[in-house]
């Protein structure tokens, strides 16, 4: 069996919904990055895959590596901004922290 | 002296009074001898008036003397044309004649009064109040238009009011004041209707130019009909003011005011305004107006003259009699017999002035007993008195060498002349049925008063003849009433410069086809006449002349006869009580009550005019209340109606439906409040579903 695109095209979206899943019922807010992190590969998973079976050159291998780059940045700021939250709410339960409501 | 200086002295003559007036009236309360300033000032009037009547009448006895000035000026009025108000002084002979009367016998009056009034607590008022009569009565005779003729008319109906209602604690006094003012006011309508009819044609109030445009054929609505009809409005002014048959109801009721007051204006001067109106605006009277004039005036002869005949009122039966010879004034009028007539005016009021004034002197000293049947014999307690009021009943009856029997007996010959040339004797007849019916009723009076046994032997024992003031103006109006001041033959008046030179008939400006056919100037009818002449005659015609001349000495002896003969009846009825008078008047009771009652005038006027105002008011009332009540309070409950039934839909419609998106507001909002959790997870999934959602619609 020949490994084709729609292969890679349904891992990818696995790892996507995976990812969703992850943010949406997690409670720990460090959880919640760890699906964005899976969302950000899934996407990764979609430039490979794109990049290997069509006729876009390296295109698609640079911009994997931005988004590796970003990830990593990405995780710090988002680590950084869970810190800030546990200091103002004591706590990383995303269930506790609805003043978005007010 | 000069034409300015006499406008300015009769300036003075208005307007002195009326400073008098105001002076009395302001510091009447607080200085109590202020009557001597008004005193004062009438003398100084008549001082004036007599000054100004002896050079009008010397120097300027043919030209009157004018001075105006524009009082308002309109501009140019569309469709009107140039409009203005005139108002100004006009001195003519009547005029100045007519003053010297007024200011005469007003200041007799005032110098009456100081005795007469003496004690009254409104002393200095009353003399106020003969000021400003004074005054209104002057600025009636000195004005050269008719705006200011009204505006005086008004005025001297209100001091008649004041002074007629002088007493005003006496409901009587008060409702005779008040009488005499509504009734005036019914003929001053007419008057004024009569003045916007002239105004309206002319744009003028101005007599002169008034009488200039009739006379270049220029008439009210282009019609002769309309002339006579202005001619006979105005004379319902007179017809009010002169007391003249239907208005004359309010004269004897006017009695009630102080009796000098009765003798200045309710006999001598006021009443006569309405005389002298005629006489101003004489030139314009058709026949049918003069027709008309001369028919009220004998009614307004002959109808008082009848019921004074059984008046026991002294004060009433002089009414009576004014207004009988007011009425022989308006129907020498109304016959052409214009000299006459207005000689008839200033004899009678200085004789007319005499006998009220005699009865005033006779009630004060009968303590204000006016009542005829409780008097008698006061010849010899007042002898002055007695002897004055002789003289003066002589000459109101017509009795040769007074000055009454001159004029009277040209108003008869002027009517009997009328009579010959146009048919019409009934003027004559009546005219000298009147003149039977004066000499009787006079002497009546004289004889109960005077003669004979005093019947109320209490109050003949305080009479007393009366004081230096009251007795001096008597005796110069007795003295006034005799002939010699007039014309030096006493059966002729025409010989004395009064009726010669002073009184002149004026040139007529009706068109020649309304006038009497002996009124007809020589110019053949049916040609224009050009000019009219300054100070011309009316142009009678030759055949006028003649029935006058005819008509003389058959008058005279026949008014002759006949005022001797009404004297001799009352002498044989009340002197030497030859004819039993109680059986007699029973034998003709219903002419008796119907002369004692006054002819049941006053019955009528209650029963139509104030029953018919009483009926109107109460339909009217009625119509109010129901109606009008009705209107008002449907309307009110239709509103009440309305209001409940808005209310209604306010609360049930308009609140349901505000209450209605409230709550759909509400329930909306409570599903929707589920959704807004504030979780971040929530709204992904949100977002997550939606997007799916779309990603299945827009594949």
């Amino acid at each position: 069996m020949q490994v084709g695109l729609n292969h890679f095209l349904v891992i990818s979206t696995a790892l996507f919904s995976l990812g969703i899943f992850g943010i949406v019922t997690r409670r720990n807010a460090v959880m919640v990055l760890m699906g964005i992190e899976l969302i950000l590969n899934s996407a990764n998973i979609n430039f490979i895959a794109f990049a290997r079976f069509g006729n876009f050159g390296l295109q698609g291998q640079v911009m994997a590596l931005f988004v590796i780059i970003l990830a990593a940045a990405e995780a710090a700021i988002a680590l950084a901004i869970v810190l800030n939250i546990y200091k103002t709410f004591s706590t990383v339960n995303v269930d506790e922290i609805d003043t978005l409501k007010d | 002296m000069t034409e300015p200086l006499m406008i300015n002295l009769a300036l003075m003559i208005l307007l002195l009074p009326l400073l008098g007036f105001v002076v009395s009236l302001f510091l009447g309360k607080r200085i109590k001898a202020i009557y001597i300033f008004e005193l004062f000032i009438i003398i100084l009037t008549f001082a004036g008036a007599v000054t100004l009547a002896f050079v009008k009448l010397n120097y300027y006895q043919n030209t009157d003397i004018v001075s105006q000035f524009t009082w308002i000026n309109f501009g140019n009025i569309p469709l009107l044309g140039q409009t203005n108000i005139d108002l100004g002084i006009l001195i003519d002979n009547i005029a100045v004649l007519m003053i010297f009367v007024v200011t005469l016998i007003s200041m007799l009056v005032h110098i009456f009064s100081i005795a007469y009034m003496k004690g009254d607590k409104l002393y200095n008022r009353y003399f106020a109040y003969l000021g400003i009569f004074t005054f209104s009565m002057t600025g009636i005779v000195f004005t050269h238009n008719m705006l200011m003729i009204y505006i005086f008319w008004e005025l001297v109906g209100l001091s008649s009011y004041l002074l007629i209602g002088f007493w005003f604690e006496k409901k009587s006094a008060s409702d005779a004041g008040k009488k005499a003012f509504i009734v005036n006011r019914v003929g001053d309508l007419g008057m004024l209707a009569g003045i916007l009819i002239l105004y309206t044609t002319y744009h003028t109030f101005t007599f002169s130019q008034i009488f200039a445009q009739i006379s270049a054929g220029h008439l009210p609505f282009n019609s002769e009909f309309w002339l006579t009809v202005t001619g006979i409005l105005i004379f319902c002014g007179a017809i009010g003011k002169s007391a003249q048959f239907p208005l004359h109801v309010w004269l004897p009721d006017a009695m009630e005011g102080p009796t000098p007051v009765s003798a200045l204006i309710h006999a001598a001067t006021m009443v006569a305004a309405g005389v002298f109106l005629i006489v101003r605006v004489y030139p314009l009277l058709t026949s049918g107006a003069l027709l008309f004039i001369a028919i009220i005036g004998m009614l307004s002869a002959f109808i008082p003259a009848t019921i004074a005949l059984t008046q026991n009122d002294i004060k009433k039966v002089l009414a009576y009699s004014t207004i009988s010879q007011l009425g022989y004034m308006v129907m020498g009028l109304g016959v052409g017999a214009y000299k006459f007539a207005f000689f008839h005016l200033i004899t009678h009021a200085f004789f007319k002035a005499l006998l009220f004034l005699g009865s005033g002197s006779v009630i004060h000293a009968m303590h204000h007993e006016q009542d005829i049947t409780k008097m008698g014999g006061l010849r010899k307690k007042m002898p002055l008195t007695y002897a004055t009021f002789l003289i003066a009943s002589l000459a109101i009856s017509g009795i040769p060498l007074t000055s009454g029997f001159l004029s009277k007996d040209g108003i008869l010959q002027g009517s009997f002349a009328f009579g010959s040339l146009t048919g019409y004797w009934i003027f004559g007849f009546v005219g000298f049925l009147v003149a039977l019916l004066t000499a009787f009723y006079m002497f009546r009076l004289l004889i109960l008063t005077f003669h004979g046994k005093p019947r109320d032997q209490h109050k003949y024992d305080h009479a007393h003849e009366s004081s230096f003031s009251m007795a001096m103006p008597l005796v110069v109006l007795a003295a006034l009433s005799i002939f010699i001041w007039y014309t030096p033959n006493p059966f002729n008046p025409e010989q004395g410069a009064i009726l010669t030179n002073w009184i002149k008939a004026p040139q007529l400006v009706t068109p020649q086809d309304t006038r009497y056919n002996f009124m007809k100037s020589d110019v053949p009818s049916g040609s224009v006449i050009k000019t009219v002449p300054e100070n011309s005659e009316i142009m009678y015609s030759e055949n006028y002349t003649e029935a006058l001349h005819q008509a003389h000495i058959p008058a005279m002896l026949l008014s002759l006869v006949l005022a001797g003969l009404g004297i001799l009846i009352a002498f044989i009825f009340y002197q030497w009580k030859k004819v039993d008078v109680d059986k007699l008047t029973n034998s003709i009771k219903p002419l008796y009550n119907l002369s004692y009652n006054k002819w049941y005038f006053d019955e009528m006027y209650d029963a139509i005019f104030v029953g018919g105002t009483l009926m109107l008011s109460r339909f009217l009332s009625w119509f109010d209340l129901t109606i009008i009540d009705g209107i008002v309070n449907g309307s009110a409950s239709l509103t009440r109606a309305l209001s409940i039934f808005t209310g209604k839909f306010d609360n049930v419609v308009v609140d349901g439906f505000v209450n209605f998106v409230a709550y759909l507001s509400g329930f909306v909002g409570l599903i929707f409040r589920r959704f807004q959790t504030g979780k971040v997870q929530t709204y992904i999934v949100f977002v997550v579903f939606s997007i799916v959602i779309l990603l299945f619609i827009f594949k």
